[in-house]
Order: structure tokens, then C-alpha cells, then sequence
């Protein structure tokens, strides 16, 4: 009964509240215009394109001439730099972030870290790449020293800066400071209260860590992961700027195919572009959801 | 025993930091044989696609910002005012730039942009600037939306509207003379980071074939050997004074104000 009367009370709030409706969505109809042009057409256009034939008609081709070796490798050389470099982030990262908030540092030392985690996970891109070549390169800094004090090259060592190995390091100079500026407030998240109840409780520092701080950290490291992938899998600028093309990853094979350079098919583009979105997407589906299940304990 | 694993990550965390910055600086010094000099900074300083690069640049990354206001300050306010349940739809939109990479919304624009289409921008040279703008403020939209918003959320929107229209102000008077002072600090915050982001934004500017300064960057690390560190040094100052200042300004804000 009391259903049915909340009912008809909503039934008849609708016609006064519609009065106003269309004024009130006036407000947001330019942003709303913006996005739709310059962000989800554009991105609409390439995925759809992906399942067009160059007439128009409905097609798999595309996406299956995806499947060919040296895109398949393409893919799966990106994805493993990104995964390679969104771990070690999310480590090297997580250890600093942990030795300031809970390695007893000094408390002046975080925001000079926090500051330079800012600008340092913004530094990407072109002059990363020539600050990376100016010190791993061939003639860098740390090549001319072990050369001149231990006579040995990076190169003889098995490095190379053009590499899966190169690429990692670098893109590691942006990945480290997001990882910290991410898992800061976490870390900081967790109360000194379930330590307190868990040593109360006889828990050694290491169950602690095992059966509670670690399972709330968790979707946090997790999400964060994710996230740091997504980062690593769109970066173009850098790879570019420092392997020109002789790395076959997707982001440059992407853009030499833009720039019409190699493929020659533009469907075949529209079908590596759909690709990123795939991947990416994925992985930040998983950073969303993640984060919404750490977020219920980090309030 | 803790202390010292703490300081040994922070250590050697800082090394790897600080190694590709000496080695930068270091290297864009060495332009000169067997002796230190500035030689390589003369040469970029001297170069006059510098300074048209880095003028456009700095141009376009001005237009973005002016536009990025003016786009996202009177509808953050809006949807705070008057549609709070749009929020979050909003926050996942103004996100979906960190999901979806560069390369491949520019590689939309020049699909559906071309010179065959209802919109032909990429067919003119303002039309190719104006979709470069439009692109950069995509790209800075996470930044500049969630700046302005954080800024609205320290001001009581609903009063501040009530007292400006019972003194009998317009929209136009409320956002700009009314609202705007008030989140000043937070819209300079999302200005510099965006400023960061275009300086050296590289993808979208050399595929729609602008003459920007990431571009140029790039063309100059392919062929020259000392300038690219200069100019590498260069951008991380450029970067370091914009996010630096940033945090200046954010911290003003901290700063306890009278209750409004």
C-alpha cells in the first residue's frame, strides 16, 4: 500500500520537475557537446571503423589481421614492457613510499618526495628519453665511467638502451613517482588501531603484515598495477624519441601506420588503435573496480 | 634495523633518480672537447625553430588553458548547483582521457576531421590549431576538471549563487564575478599542470603536423647530439616551475580562510 502511494507521488512529481528539466540540462550542454565531438566520436569513429570494410559493410577482417606474427609480437612486446615496468614500479614505488611513511624517517623528508614524485611522473615523454640516452646511452654518463674506471661497456654487459630492457628503465622514471603519489595516502590509511588490536591479539609485526595490513593494501597494489599498465601501454613520445622505429612495439607501429609509413591499410590502423582501447580498457576496468573495493576500508 | 632498510629504498630509489639528471645536465655541458661550457644551450638558444616551436607551444598551450576554463568552470558549477547526480557520470567522462591514449584520439580527430567531412578542420591552418587545442584540453580535462571541482568543494556554491541573484546578478555576472575569484587558486593549479602537459606534448601535435615544440624536440634528438640533453634540461625546468608553482598556489589554499 505504502509502495503503491510512494508510487503515484513520483508518478505526479514528474510533469512540475519536467517543466524545468530542459533548462536545467542547457548548463551542461556545451561540455557535453565538447566531449561528444572531441573525445568519444573520435574514439567511437576508431572502433567502429575497426568492424568496417572500406565501404561500409559490416567485417571481422580487420581485427583478424590482427593476427598476424609480427603484430601479434608487436602486441606482446608492449604488453610485456608495460607489465615489466608496472611491477617494478608498483615495488621500487611501494618501498619508498613505505620507508617514509612507516620506515621511521624523518617527517621532512615527504613532501620534498611527494613534490618530486609530482613533477617527476610528469616528466615523460621526449626529454626523458634524451635524459635516459645521455646517461645509459652508448656515450652516457654511466657507460663513459664504468669504461674509464673498470674498463667494461653496458653494451658488453648485455644492455642496451634500444631495448625491452631500455624501454623499462625508462618508462620506470615516470611509473615510480605515480606509484608513490598513489599509495602515500593508502599507507597512510591504515590505522594505527589494527596494529595496536592485532599486537594486542599476540600477532607478531609479520602476521600483521600477512593476515591484515597486506589483505587491505591489496586492491590498492592491485588497482595501482593496473593503472601503471594503462600508462605504460599509451606511451608513445618516449619510445619514439628514444628507439626511432627499431623497436616493433604497438604505439609506434600504430603511428607509423598514421603517419602511412608501413601497413598502407587504414582499417588495419583502425584495428591496432581498437586494440589499445581493448587492452587499456581492461586494465583500467580492473584499476576502477579495485579501487572501489580498497576505498571501503581506506575511508 | 627498520630505519636503515628505510633509508637504504630511499637511497637507492634517489639514485636512480638523480642519475638521469646529472647525466642529462652533464652531458648537455660537454658540447665543447675536454671542457665544460654552455655551448650546446647557445646553439638551441640561437636555432630560430627554437623560438618558433617553443612560441607556438607556448601559444597553443595559453589557448588551451583560456579554453579549458571557460569550459570547465561554469559546468563543474553547474553540475555542483543544480544536477549533483550527475557528478559522478561527469568525474568517469572528464577520466576517460587517462584511458584512452593519445595516439589514438588524435588518430579519430584526423579520421573524422578530414578534409571530406562535415567538419573539415585538419583542411585548414587555423582549422589543424583549433583541433590541436580542442585535443590538449582532452588531454588536460582529468587534470583541469578535477582541479576546479576540489576548488568548488571548499565554497558553499547554493549561497553564493542565492546572495548574488537576490542582489540581482546574471549568470554570466555569478560565474565570472562571483565564483571564478573564488576558485582562482584552483583553477591556476589545473592552468600550470596543463601548461606542463602541452609544452611537451609530442603525439598529437607531430601526427596533426604542427610546428610544436615536442615535435621539434624529437627532430632534433634524431639528428644532433648535445642539444636534445640541453633541451631535455630545458623541459625539466619548464616542467619543475610549473608543477612547483602549482604547489605553491595549492598550499595558499590550505591556508585557513574566513568562513564563508
Amino acid at each position: 500500500m505504502s509502495t503503491e502511494t510512494a508510487t503515484k507521488a513520483n508518478s505526479a512529481a514528474p510533469p512540475g520537475r519536467f517543466a524545468r528539466f530542459p533548462m536545467h540540462w542547457l548548463g551542461v550542454v556545451p561540455f557535453a557537446a565538447f566531449v561528444l565531438l572531441f573525445l568519444i566520436l573520435p574514439t567511437m569513429k576508431i572502433v567502429i571503423g575497426a568492424f568496417q570494410t572500406a565501404d561500409g559493410g559490416f567485417t571481422l577482417s580487420n581485427v583478424a589481421g590482427l593476427f598476424t606474427p609480427s603484430i601479434l609480437a608487436a602486441y606482446w612486446i608492449s604488453i610485456k614492457i608495460s607489465f615489466m615496468s608496472a611491477i617494478l614500479g608498483c615495488l621500487i614505488g611501494f618501498a619508498m613510499a613505505a620507508a617514509v611513511v612507516l620506515g621511521g624517517l624523518p617527517r621532512s623528508i615527504r613532501d620534498p618526495l611527494l613534490t618530486f614524485s609530482g613533477v617527476a611522473s610528469n616528466f615523460a615523454g621526449v626529454p626523458l628519453a634524451f635524459a635516459f640516452l645521455a646517461t645509459l646511452g652508448p656515450v652516457g654518463l654511466v657507460n663513459l665511467f664504468l669504461r674509464s674506471e673498470f674498463g667494461v661497456d653496458l653494451r658488453m654487459l648485455g644492455f642496451n638502451i634500444l631495448s625491452f630492457w631500455g624501454l623499462t628503465v625508462t618508462y620506470l622514471f615516470f611509473q615510480i613517482p605515480l606509484m608513490v603519489l598513489i599509495i602515500t595516502p593508502a599507507l597512510d590509511g591504515l590505522k594505527k588501531e589494527w596494529r595496536e588490536a592485532a599486537a594486542i591479539l599476540g600477532a607478531t609485526n609479520g602476521q600483521y603484515w600477512r593476515m591484515v595490513g597486506f589483505p587491505i593494501l591489496l586492491p590498492s597494489l592491485l588497482g595501482t598495477l593496473a593503472l601503471l599498465f594503462a600508462n605504460a601501454f599509451g606511451a608513445v613520445a618516449t619510445a619514439i624519441a628514444l628507439t626511432g622505429s627499431s623497436l616493433n612495439i604497438v604505439p609506434i607501429l600504430l603511428y607509423a601506420q598514421i603517419r602511412g609509413d608501413v601497413l598502407g591499410d587504414p582499417h588495419l590502423g583502425y584495428a591496432l588503435a581498437f586494440g589499445m582501447i581493448v587492452v587499456t580498457g581492461c586494465a583500467n576496468a580492473i584499476y576502477i573496480w579495485l579501487r572501489a573495493r580498497s576505498e571501503r576500508w581506506l575511508k | 634495523m627498520k630505519r636503515l632498510w628505510a633509508w637504504a629504498a630511499l637511497i637507492i630509489g634517489l639514485i636512480y633518480f638523480i642519475l638521469p639528471l646529472v647525466g642529462m645536465t652533464n652531458f648537455s655541458l660537454k658540447m665543447r672537447r675536454g671542457e665544460y661550457s654552455f655551448d650546446a644551450y647557445a646553439k638551441v638558444f640561437a636555432d630560430s625553430r627554437f623560438h618558433e616551436t617553443f612560441g607556438y607551444s607556448v601559444w597553443m598551450a595559453l589557448l588551451t588553458i583560456v579554453f579549458g576554463v571557460f569550459l570547465v568552470v561554469p559546468t563543474a558549477y553547474w553540475v555542483r548547483l543544480k544536477l549533483p547526480y550527475l557528478r559522478p557520470y561527469i568525474e568517469f567522462v572528464t577520466l576517460l582521457p587517462l584511458v584512452i591514449p593519445a595516439i589514438v584520439i588524435v588518430f579519430g580527430y584526423i579520421r573524422l576531421y578530414n578534409t571530406s567531412s562535415w567538419l573539415p578542420l585538419t583542411g585548414s591552418y587555423v582549422g589543424t590549431d583549433v583541433l590541436l587545442v580542442f585535443g590538449y584540453a582532452t588531454l588536460s580535462l582529468p587534470y583541469m576538471y578535477r582541479a576546479v571541482d576540489t576548488g568548488l568543494r571548499t565554497i558553499d556554491v547554493t549561497t553564493l549563487t542565492e546572495a548574488a541573484q537576490s542582489l540581482g546578478a546574471g549568470w554570466a555576472t555569478i560565474i565570472g564575478r562571483v565564483i571564478l575569484p573564488n576558485v582562482t587558486v584552483a583553477v591556476m593549479s589545473g592552468a600550470f599542470v596543463t601548461f606542463a602537459i602541452v609544452m611537451g606534448e609530442f603525439t598529437m601535435a607531430a601526427l596533426l603536423n604542427k610546428p610544436a615544440f615536442g615535435p621539434y624536440m624529437q627532430l632534433l634528438g634524431a639528428n644532433r647530439a648535445y642539444e636534445p640533453a640541453a633541451l631535455a634540461v630545458i623541459a625539466f625546468g619548464i616542467t619543475w616551475a610549473c608543477l612547483g608553482l602549482m604547489q605553491l598556489v595549492s598550499r595558499l589554499q590550505k591556508t585557513p580562510q574566513r568562513p564563508v
